[in-house]
């Protein structure tokens, strides 16, 4: 690993070949001609007639044509039901809270009449939200995700961020439409096509 | 032709010279639009009507609705009269500028002479309107109490002042073979088909007058006087709405007037050509060198202002002197 992390100039490195500058008026006078009569400027005129021939468009019709995003994308967070009973998984634990870097997490729970644990409200400033991701990392019931829904236009922010927002909502629950959130170390759809063949030894 | 029927007949060819250059040059942008996109691979305008061609239809009913804003510190007569005189001058300089051959008008025996006014100086009439046309952006540039304002006129002073040289001095050696000033006169002495237009014979002048154009419409080589990374706008900076739509309008009217003129001078202009007619061959032409414009654009860098003096000082010009000895030379 030494070899590698050694910066100073060695008998292996070489000097790339550069063009002395021109001083004197005639050499000067030389190289314009030179460039002048190359033609680099008509391969620059050829390369984008050939582009606009070829007529490879590359662009995305955006509000009509979606690129693909990845399973680890995160985008604006959702709060998950239970699949059997179509409660939020919430536990209210704080993990979320506690680590959340920008303190935009806040969870009001209580004790309820059965002495359980209630999740009352669970909101998130996403005027604060930097979209780490550590709250649907650290979360041990995978009930606060993030979703793939990154169209999110509204009045305001806090149209986002109340548990009523956050929550499944029940018709798409109960048609089974709740997606997880695949999260760290998905792989993309196309991952095995992506794939290239590296060396295994330097 | 009594006097009464040549005042409206005058008239009538002003107006349509007017409203159909006014319409290509929103048109233009259109096309500048989508040629440039193609040829970096993307789409262009896509949204407005089909394949984006209403754009212009869009971009009319903002420039004409926004506000019309001068600055606190503006000259203010001047301030508004300037891109009037970029757009006006642009289109007197077409005034002198043969469109298209005459023709009969349908259902009559009546000749059109698609030109406002025959005059026997027509192509210096032509170039001492487009270089008027100079102090649009020189008084927008001083009257707008803004430095990149005052930086884009001071540019655009050099450019233009620099470049008519090399534009007159190419001129000559070809005005010099055909001894007349008309541009009908430049047209007609080249009739006897392709072996007789100019290019061939005046291919040096035919080049220097293109470089010279690029520069005389602020096109994409030698649009210094606009270069967004170094003074913002130029002096088009302080503009909106409907002023700034004027110098675009006058801009792409220069646009016209110097492909009219490349066409008409070096490459036949409207005779016909083996069977396409002349009308035909004069809008191929113009086609051509506007797509030339923006081939150019999509291709090319901008050069500094240094450079810009130093290839027309030192290089243009004592090329195009030469080439006036040369001709002068052979003709003799």
């Amino acid at each position: 690993m030494e070899q590698f992390k050694d910066r100073n100039v060695k008998d292996g490195y070489m000097f790339m070949e550069m063009e002395s500058i021109p001083v004197e008026p005639w050499d000067k006078f030389k190289q314009v001609v030179r460039r002048t009569f190359k033609g680099e400027l008509f391969v620059g005129l050829w390369v984008v007639f050939r582009e606009m021939c070829r007529f490879d468009i590359h662009t995305t019709q955006y509000p009509l044509e979606k690129l693909p995003i990845s399973p680890r994308y995160r985008a604006i967070h959702a709060l998950q039901r239970h699949m059997d009973s179509g409660e939020n998984r919430c536990i209210g634990c704080g993990l979320c809270e506690k680590i959340c870097p920008a303190n935009c997490i806040k969870i009001d729970t209580k004790i309820d009449e059965n002495s359980r644990k209630e999740v009352g409200e669970y909101t998130i400033n996403f005027g604060r939200c930097i979209f780490c991701g550590y709250c649907a990392e650290v979360c041990p019931e995978l009930a606060i995700v993030h979703t793939d829904d990154y169209e999110n236009a509204s009045e305001q922010r806090a149209h986002y961020g109340a548990v009523d927002d956050l929550l499944t909502p029940m018709d798409i629950f109960k048609m089974g439409k709740q997606k997880e959130f695949m999260g760290f170390g998905a792989i993309n759809d196309n991952a095995d096509s992506n794939i290239k063949k590296t060396p295994t030894s330097y | 032709m009594n006097e009464n029927a040549m005042i409206i007949e005058t008239i009538i060819k002003a107006v349509t010279i007017l409203a159909v250059f006014s319409a290509l040059a929103g048109f233009t942008t259109y096309i500048e639009r989508k040629i440039l996109a193609f040829m970096q691979r993307r789409l262009g305008p896509m949204h407005v009507g089909p394949a984006g061609v209403l754009q212009i239809a869009a971009d009319g009913i903002k420039l004409f609705t926004k506000e019309d804003f001068i600055p606190q510190n503006a000259v203010k007569p001047i301030f508004k009269i300037a891109p009037v005189i970029t757009a006006a001058t642009a289109f007197i300089a077409l005034a002198a500028v043969p469109i298209l051959p005459e023709f009969i008008l349908p259902f009559t025996d009546y000749v059109v002479r698609p030109i406002v006014a025959d005059i026997n100086v027509g192509i210096l009439f032509v170039l001492g309107a487009m270089s008027v046309g100079m102090y649009g952006p020189l008084l927008a540039g001083m009257s707008q109490s803004n430095k990149w304002g005052l930086l884009g006129a001071a540019r655009t002073v050099i450019q233009l002042l620099s470049f008519e040289v090399v534009t007159g001095l190419s001129l000559i050696a070809p005005l010099m073979m055909i001894g007349s000033l008309s541009l009908i006169d430049i047209n007609n002495y080249q009739t006897g088909g392709l072996s007789d237009w100019l290019i061939w014979s005046q291919p040096v002048a035919f080049i220097l007058f293109l470089i010279a154009g690029f520069a005389e419409t602020n096109r994409t080589p030698f649009d210094l006087l606009e270069h967004e990374a170094e003074i913002v706008s130029g002096y088009a900076t302080e503009y909106s709405g409907m002023r700034w739509g004027l110098f675009f309008i006058g801009e792409y009217a220069n646009l016209f007037t110097v492909s009219f003129l490349v066409s008409i001078i070096f490459l036949g202009g409207f005779n016909p050509l083996w069977f396409i007619p002349g009308g035909i061959m004069i809008l191929l032409k113009i086609s051509f060198f506007i797509f030339l414009f923006l081939w150019v654009r999509a291709a090319w860098p901008h050069v500094r202002p240094d450079q810009l003096m130093w290839f027309c000082w030192k290089v243009l010009m004592p090329v195009a002197v030469i080439n006036i000895l040369i001709t002068g030379i052979v003709l003799i």
